[in-house]
């Protein structure tokens, strides 16, 4: 199974899980350079990001800013440890233009024989917090689902 | 509410049962055919949806039809989907980058 998955835990994280055919270098790098995530941290069609700061280092900071003609918004965060190919351990918020609650999101690349196991884990401080981050997303997300409707097949079937 | 909805919808073959649902009733049997799993799993399947508040079963005799509950498919499962797509999409993206990527050189690493 390669297609993500997600599940909650308790009230304020959510764990993500993807496999991916490459190995844990190659996804750390195209999750680290800004030259490789400019052409895949993208949402929906129509968004590009001009702007990708990458520090990953302990102490480091990041700040990726996505347009869509006029419409923007930028995502900024600190790393706390990063293990190069391995481990990356954060803290992101986005502004929508106003700021949202602190994510924490720890993610590990693991090889497995064919790729590379991916998983995501992203805290929220509080219940609250993730349901307006439910509230929020909606929100923000409705056009762009319908926009994609027939332009991406889900393919739902294990 | 919230936790119930999310779990239920967590499941690859939940969400299918849900998408055939959107086009109507139907019988534990119509569910079952598209998926190669048995019919006592896909009964698991219907009781956590149910239990969700997600769809409605009625007694027809010795059938126990299902379809969607009215108000059951609620903006949450929305914004779940669509997260859910977004992060795929661009996941999706990433596996193209990386069948152009280099094969990393064997290394041997001081640290």
């Amino acid at each position: 199974m390669t297609e993500l998955t997600m599940d909650l835990i308790g009230d304020t994280e959510i764990l993500f899980t993807r496999h991916f055919k490459g190995t844990p270098e190659q996804v750390y790098r195209a999750h680290t350079e800004p030259r490789l995530l400019q052409q895949w941290l993208l949402g929906p069609e129509g968004w590009s990001m001009p702007v990708c700061i990458s520090d990953p280092r302990p102490g480091g900071h990041f700040r990726y800013e996505w347009v869509k003609g006029s419409q923007g918004f930028h995502i900024t965060g600190e790393y706390n440890d990063v293990r190069p190919n391995s481990h990356m351990d954060h803290v992101e918020r986005m502004f929508l233009p106003e700021r949202t609650p602190d994510n924490h999101v720890i993610t590990d690349f693991v090889a497995d024989g064919t790729g590379t196991q991916m998983t995501m884990r992203m805290k929220v401080p509080d219940r609250a917090t993730r349901d307006a981050m439910l509230a929020t997303g909606m929100t923000t997300g409705m056009e762009a689902s319908y926009a994609r409707l027939d332009g991406q097949t889900v393919t739902e079937t294990a | 509410m919230l936790d119930t909805t999310l779990l239920a919808l967590s499941d690859p073959t939940r969400r299918a049962i849900i998408a055939r649902l959107a086009q109507g009733e139907a019988s534990v049997n119509d569910l079952a055919a598209p998926f190669a799993i048995s019919q006592p799993a896909i009964s698991q399947h219907l009781k956590v949806l149910e239990n969700a508040g997600l769809i409605l079963r009625r007694i027809d005799g010795t059938r126990r039809p299902c379809r969607l509950a009215p108000q059951g498919l609620s903006a949450l499962e929305v914004w779940l989907a669509d997260l859910r797509q977004v992060m795929e999409t661009n996941y999706r993206r990433l596996d193209d980058l990386l069948a152009t990527l280099p094969q990393p050189q064997p290394l041997t690493k001081g640290n």
